[in-house]
């Protein structure tokens, strides 16, 4: 089973984001779970999303503490937040950064970094505003890169289901992001 | 589980419906002995109003049409003096019953 | 077809497959996504159903009664307070033996206010005659609408199906959305024997003397009874159609276990890779699952329990100046029975909404497994001191 955390902020789309790519590693039969950390969510406020992809049925229904992999879909979070508290030894880091992999030299000693300028390229798509870009599609791209949980097929299919409004351009997104997603050395 | 007969015995759970529902319709159900003073209306000073038909509880007035008065149903009038009270000039009578 | 789904829309979706034909409802958190699918549904034509916006939960349940007394499958959803404020109506539905199926997001009471899980909610309605139904993911939620309609109208008494606060109704994971046509055949129009109906007419709910109204509780228990039954067959009868089979209960690895753990609804979900995990770890234990908590599984719980070693229940739930609720109904199933009775230790945990995770769970099953018998008849887990 692997365990993804997403950090981000309430309003950037992190729990849409965890629900397009659990129903993306679904249509390739595997057994997924996706939740938001229960409460309220505020805009701007840091948020987590939670997504569990497996081979087989999942039973823990407890928040994440220990993740595989966590995502960053906003760079500011790593001044506020520990974004690897819990993080397994190994794990990835996908942040949403225009900085390379290789600057983030702290977290390089225990885990893997990613990066991919996610803002851009939702700028870029006319995702969101300039001030806040909607940069959930974007990362989805890199997330399955990286970690390779679901088809680039099968992400497109989640992305309809969850992200119906303007799905081509934050399909465009992900496709951009998969191929732009920077990987750091292997720790 | 409809029952028609006027009169309904029951023994205990078995032949009870499952609902607290009436086996049939309340129309089975005449009020009329319950009734000790009995409401009779002074037709020659009836005004029609209609009032009394209104405020019946039973709906034991019956309308027949605007030019009559109406005619109290002593199968179901419980005798309960509401028309007389509720009649604006007074042409209804509670009488006792004969025993 | 397999859909990722939220439990909340595994509600709306089981309630559409049932071809509920009204829905009254208000909204509360959790349960408003519940209801606001519902809605979108009826607005575009999938579901043809009436939906009625009410002022309260009380109304809610009021509406619901009136158009189920009427001959109609009707549905409402809601949570806690709301539950609370519908509890003269829960009475009502249940008294009038109407097969009204409602989904209840358990989610504890305030105060202090909070939208988390925990069960009082629901217990708190334990004795107004409806049947409980404990989910423990967002297929069984589907599945026990479908099924809820089914039993109910066999046997004339509510069904609440009832699945917790986030944890489930704000989780999404992939869930088998039956065909409707499937669904039909499974679950046939509902055909009341007696109801509204000005062809005969009848008289509801008026006064009972003390001559009559003790036979319609005593009827009410009978239906409880049977509904035991009939939960099992078309548990089975569903099993065969759509490869998933529900019961009361549901024992996971309990064959040869000295310790029995007692859990309900997403605790019990957790729980079993516990039982995993220990089983691993040589250690003999099992899990019993109560899946419906009315009407209780005395015969099942005593089946299951007797001559074992220890038995250890974890409520997500407490019944002030006595125990937790689960803990006390499997004591009290057990007093009459014959044969030997395990030491049981009650533990409380998860109230308004912390998590149980799989370490709160082992470390419960661990205390009990190193005590000969419980220190008190509460164990608190994780109340910090
Ligand atoms: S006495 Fe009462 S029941 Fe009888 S007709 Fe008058 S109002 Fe109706
Ligand atoms: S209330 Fe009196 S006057 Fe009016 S209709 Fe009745 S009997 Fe006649």
């Amino acid at each position: 089973m692997i365990e993804i955390l997403i950090h981000g902020r309430g309003g950037q789309g992190g729990v849409k984001a965890s629900l397009a790519l659990a129903s993306a590693a679904s249509k390739a039969g595997k057994y997924v779970q996706s939740f938001p950390e229960f409460g309220v969510e505020r805009r701007g406020a840091p948020i987590k999303a939670f997504t569990r992809i497996s081979d087989d049925p999942i039973v823990v229904r407890s928040k994440i503490y220990n993740p595989d992999h966590v995502v960053v879909l906003d760079p500011t979070l790593l001044h506020s937040i520990d974004v690897t508290e819990g993080l397994k030894e190994g794990g990835w880091i996908i942040i949403n950064t225009e900085k390379s992999p290789d600057s983030f030299t702290e977290f390089a000693k225990r885990f893997k970094v990613a990066t991919v300028n996610a803002t851009k390229i939702a700028v870029d798509n006319n995702l969101g505003s300039k001030a806040a870009p909607i940069v959930n599609t974007a990362i989805l791209g890199a997330i399955i890169r990286v970690l390779n949980v679901a088809s680039k097929e099968d992400l497109e299919k989640g992305i309809k289901e969850f992200v119906p409004v303007k799905a081509e351009a934050n399909i465009k997104a992900a496709y951009e992001a998969y191929d732009q997603v920077k990987l750091g050395k292997e720790a | 589980m409809k029952h028609d007969d006027k009169d309904i015995k029951i023994k205990g759970a078995s032949d009870m419906p499952e609902m607290p529902a009436s086996l049939g319709s309340m129309a089975h159900n005449k009020t009329a002995s319950w009734r000790n003073l009995k409401p009779v209306i002074d037709e020659s000073k009836c005004i029609k109003c209609f009032i009394c038909w209104k405020f019946c509880p039973d709906a034991a007035i019956d309308f027949i049409d605007e030019n009559t008065p109406p005619k109290i149903n002593y199968d179901y009038c419980k005798g309960c003096g509401i028309c007389a009270h509720e009649c604006p000039v007074k042409c209804i009578e509670m009488v006792e019953e004969e025993r | 077809m397999k859909k990722v789904i939220l439990g909340d829309h595994a509600v709306s979706y089981g309630a559409l497959l049932s071809r509920v034909q009204t829905i009254a409802a208000y909204p509360i958190t959790p349960q408003t996504l519940i209801v606001e699918r519902l809605s979108e549904m009826t607005a575009n034509g999938e579901l043809k159903a009436i939906f009625t916006k009410v002022e309260s939960e009380h109304s809610a349940m009021a509406s619901t009664i009136g158009s189920s007394a009427s001959g109609a499958r009707a549905f409402t959803a809601t949570s806690a307070q709301g539950l609370a404020l519908m509890h003269e109506m829960l009475h009502w539905a249940a008294g009038a033996r109407l097969p009204i199926v409602m989904a209840n997001v358990n989610r504890a009471m305030a105060p202090g206010w909070t939208i988390w899980t925990d069960q009082n909610d629901s217990l708190s309605a334990r004795d107004v005659g409806w049947m409980q139904i404990y989910c423990q993911d967002n297929q069984e939620v589907l599945d026990s609408i479908i099924l809820g309609y089914k039993v109910s109208e066999q046997v004339n008494l509510p069904t609440m199906v009832i699945l917790d606060a986030f944890v489930l109704s704000h989780t999404a994971e992939g869930v088998d959305v039956p065909d409707i046509e499937d669904v039909d055949k499974f679950l046939p129009p509902y055909k009341p024997e007696i109801k509204m109906d000005i062809n005969d007419p009848r008289s509801f709910g008026a006064l009972t003397s003390p001559d009559v109204y003790m036979e319609f509780r005593y009827k009410m228990q009978q239906a409880m009874d049977k509904a035991k039954e009939v939960i099992v067959e078309e548990g089975k009868k569903f099993g065969d159609m759509f490869g998933r089979k529900y019961g009361l209960v549901e024992e996971y690895k309990t064959e040869d276990a000295d310790t029995i753990l007692i859990a309900s609804a997403t605790v019990a979900s957790t729980a079993k890779a516990v039982i995993d995990e220990m089983r691993e770890a040589g250690l003999k234990v099992g899990l019993l699952r109560i899946r419906v908590f009315r009407p209780f599984p005395t015969e099942e719980v005593i089946r299951v329990l007797n001559g074992r070693k220890k038995v250890v229940v974890i409520d997500r739930n407490i019944s002030f100046g006595k125990t937790g609720i689960f803990f006390d109904e499997v004591k009290g199933a057990f007093y009459n029975s014959e044969g030997n009775k395990p030491p049981m230790f009650g533990y409380i945990a998860g109230l308004g909404g912390r998590d149980v995770t799989p370490k709160v769970i082992k470390e419960i099953m661990e205390d009990a497994i190193k005590k000969d018998k419980p220190e008190s008849e509460i164990l608190w887990k994780g109340v910090k001191l």
